[in-house]
């Protein structure tokens, strides 16, 4: 990395270049998060160096469904109150997160870390693919849904895990796609609202 | 000509990468400005007005207007969209392989309205059905031809005398076909069947539809995959990352058997 801050002291230039090493931290933003721990009083900085060394130490993935977790087997996995009979696969552990604000899926989960991206080079081998297939195996799990993203990546990775589980005899489904809320129609695009049209359901 | 500040352009969208919270970058392939990347904003959003019309392998009209770095789509409205190829993961890999070589063939802004034409047609006969690795193929040799790279199908590159119908040889490295005498002794030199090297001529220099009245069986396809993947990976000096899946694909059993060979 090329010296943002040539008369800074040592240790500030230090810090600068590792905050700016970080997902979306530009140099500006460097500088001003080290100038705003200089200043911050020493209990600040502590608890986020300790923070930060605990997550490295403590998080791990999950032996069961690979989400990130500092216990293991993770909360979800553990909970006798979760339905046990399905399992919902996500790219991610933040597509968790997301899922449980819904609070209307109680089933469990599997991460996959990642999706099929052959132009990247990142093929089913990379992903918890094994993982899951090995869970799966004399489990009580009569459902798997297939929660990836709805886009060329996420698609291609549900239809090759479903050629993968359907010879299992289990029940595969794919989240519906279709118009999200507040949406225009005017806007969507051919695709998303012919699924909407085919996933279309009696007014009750 | 640079183009102007804003502009409008027809393209079709070979990738996508993340960029900051809710931003793509989308790397379009155009028929007059070659390729291009540009910012599409806030597609990662669940109500975004521009996602579903910037998917990879849509032929979409987009806006752009210039940015200081990199030009922003301002609006897109898909044209096709080749639905059948998003549901059938055979045809899909071929497809992703297709854009990946344009992608990799073409330096940024470099003059592009054939190479368009040939991506456009190939999605097409993809997205039909035609049988995706003969579809795959013809894409292949043209794309040598338009980018330049053509192997030399018709004389001995070592003795350039012209080639009889026998047991000939194929270098990548040599750039064409070699005769029974120069083959054995050329680097990186295989084996090339008589029917191989005729079907290579035509996929080189017919139309797809001369190509479809060529009958090719799976030991002839694959032999023929073979070579031109080989000329391929050696003319871009790396791997085509996207043949790994085919090739995945293939190995697991998961290709539908028809529309392996014709």
């Amino acid at each position: 990395m090329p010296d943002v801050t040539p008369s800074a002291a040592a240790p500030v230039a230090r810090l600068i270049e590792e905050f700016h090493k970080l997902p979306g931290i530009g140099p500006k933003s460097a500088q001003r998060l080290t100038y705003y721990l200089l200043r911050a009083p020493q209990e600040e900085a502590q608890a986020l160096a300790q923070a930060i060394l605990e997550v490295k130490e403590k998080i791990a993935f999950c032996s069961v469904c690979q989400n990130v977790t500092d216990t293991d087997p993770c909360l979800i996995c553990e909970d006798s109150q979760r339905d046990r009979s399905m399992i919902c696969v996500v790219e991610e552990p933040l597509d968790i997160l997301a899922l449980e604000r819904t609070r209307s899926y109680h089933g469990l989960y599997h991460v996959l870390h990642g999706v099929i991206s052959p132009m990247d080079g990142i093929g089913p081998e990379d992903l918890k693919v094994e993982e899951l297939l090995e869970r799966l195996k004399g489990s009580a799990v009569q459902e798997v849904i297939l929660a990836t993203n709805p886009n060329l990546e996420g698609e291609a990775t549900s239809m090759y895990l479903n050629r993968l589980l359907r010879p299992l005899g289990l029940r595969v489904t794919r989240l519906a796609r279709g118009l999200p809320t507040g949406a225009d129609l005017e806007y969507a695009d051919d695709l998303t609202l012919s699924r909407a049209l085919e996933g279309r359901q009696e007014v009750t | 000509m640079p183009p102007p500040r804003v502009y409008k352009t027809e393209a079709i969208v070979l990738r996508q990468r993340k960029l900051g919270e809710a931003d793509k970058i989308v790397t379009l392939y155009t028929p007059n400005f070659g390729k291009l990347e540009a910012v599409a904003k806030g597609v990662r959003r669940p109500k975004s007005r521009l996602a579903g019309h910037l998917e990879v392998l849509t032929y979409t009209s987009v806006m752009l207007a210039q940015g200081r770095n990199l030009d922003v789509v301002t609006q897109a409205q898909a044209i096709e969209s080749f639905a059948p190829l998003r549901d059938d993961l055979h045809r899909l890999s071929r497809a992703l392989y297709a854009a990946e070589l344009v992608d990799r063939f073409s330096p940024e802004g470099a003059e592009s309205y054939h190479i368009f034409q040939l991506l456009l047609g190939t999605l097409r006969r993809l997205a039909a059905g035609a049988g995706a690795d003969v579809v795959l193929r013809y894409f292949e040799m043209q794309l040598l031809n338009l980018a330049g790279f053509q192997p030399q199908l018709q004389h001995c590159v070592g003795c350039q005398r012209p080639l009889t119908p026998v047991l000939n040889y194929f270098s990548a490295a040599a750039g064409g076909v070699l005769c029974p005498s120069c083959g054995p002794g050329t680097v990186s030199s295989r084996p090339l069947s008589v029917s191989a090297l005729k079907v290579m001529r035509v996929l080189q220099s017919g139309g797809f539809g001369d190509v479809l009245r060529v009958r090719i069986g799976p030991p002839l396809a694959r032999e023929v995959e073979f070579h031109l993947r080989a000329y391929v990976i050696h003319v871009l000096e790396r791997d085509v990352r996207s043949a790994a899946f085919i090739d995945r694909l293939r190995r697991e059993g998961v290709e539908e058997l028809a529309g392996v060979s014709d």
